[in-house]
């Protein structure tokens, strides 16, 4: 079972939709969102599965604009 | 577990750095200024020296570095930031010091002055972003474009014979007496990204310790000049940048 539990919140209005998030999530968790763009005209990334993230921080480490931040819930079994 | 519970400021990791602040940057998607200037605004953070640093804006992309982070700047003219730190660093010894310059602004027009600032052993740190293209003035060749890149002011490719040879400037820093720390990284995965903050970091404290001259060079992309997407243009980096510019610390003084 499981014992780290990750979320994260996308500043969609920043984000740019470069796609250097979605390459660098280890477990795949990231898309660019589909026919939707922010307030500049970009399409920006979603989030496809926010069950299975681990909070590695990956993602908002590659982001050139700093659009993610990144929540980790350790539970003590 | 649900999202809201995760969602609580006490299980907060990693977020946009305090000194960076919401304006939105001009950078083009994917573009590797984002990246080091959200370095420089945590190195900063973390060093606790916001209200004691003071940055250099070069002329080229980032010259508007000066609307994203909370700190003191001085924009200087093209090519001359090493030379407006070492005044800025002479009269206030307890500052951080440092410039932030494209391969247009540093190995073309200042060539003369960094080499001279990082020779002279000024206790500065020079942070070079080498992208081997002119990226703000539309993808034109550079001092460091490589020998067969095509850029838009030589379509068939760099050819040596009529445009020369690309300028290796970080190695050549690594001759002089006064550099103490010359390291060239990148930042396209996270591992790099990593090993660029410790080398940032390490010369900014060698600054701070007023321990000769310190040059990171940062390997970057330009997927707007290169006509790439980011991730084409992270691969054509690896695939291409890398055999010339070898990552990697040059010289280290202090160790």
């Amino acid at each position: 079972m499981r014992n780290i539990f990750g979320a994260i919140v996308i500043d969609t209005e920043r984000c740019k939709g470069c796609a250097l998030c979605v390459e660098a999530c280890p477990l795949n968790l990231l898309h660019i969102a589909v026919r939707k763009v922010n307030i500049k005209g970009y399409p920006y990334v979603e989030q496809s599965d926010e069950i299975n993230c681990t909070g590695c921080t990956n993602c908002a480490t590659v982001c050139p604009d700093a659009c993610i931040s990144v929540y980790r819930k350790r539970i003590s079994q | 577990m649900k999202k809201e519970d995760i969602i609580q400021p006490q299980n907060l990791v990693m977020k946009k750095p305090d000194l960076m602040n919401d304006t939105i940057m001009h950078y083009c998607p994917g573009c590797s200024h984002g990246v080091v200037h959200k370095l420089i605004a945590e190195i900063i953070e973390e060093m606790g020296l916001a209200e004691k640093t003071i940055g250099i804006c070069p002329v080229g992309c980032a010259v508007f570095a000066y609307r994203y982070l909370d700190i003191d700047w001085q924009e200087a003219a093209h090519g001359r930031a090493p030379a407006v730190a070492t005044a800025c660093k002479r009269l206030w010894n307890d500052r951080l010091v440092f410039t932030y310059q494209g391969d247009g602004d540093l190995a073309c027009i200042g060539a003369c002055e960094t080499i001279h600032a990082l020779n002279r052993g000024e206790k500065i740190t020079i942070i070079f972003i080498n992208n081997a293209i002119y990226g703000m003035t539309g993808g034109q060749m550079a001092p460091t474009t490589l020998v067969g890149m095509k850029t838009s002011t030589c379509p068939y490719g760099r050819d040596p014979q009529l445009h020369g040879y690309p300028l290796n400037i970080t190695d050549l820093a690594t001759h002089l007496e006064g550099t103490a720390f010359v390291s060239r990284q990148s930042v396209h995965n996270v591992t790099a990204i990593r090993k660029a903050k410790a080398a940032i970091r390490k010369a900014f404290t060698n600054s701070m310790k007023g321990i000769g001259s310190n040059l990171v060079e940062i390997v970057s992309t330009c997927s707007t000049g290169w006509k790439k997407t980011p991730l084409e243009a992270n691969k054509w980096m690896e695939e291409n940048l890398f055999n010339f510019y070898q990552l990697g610390d040059l010289k280290d003084t202090t160790k």
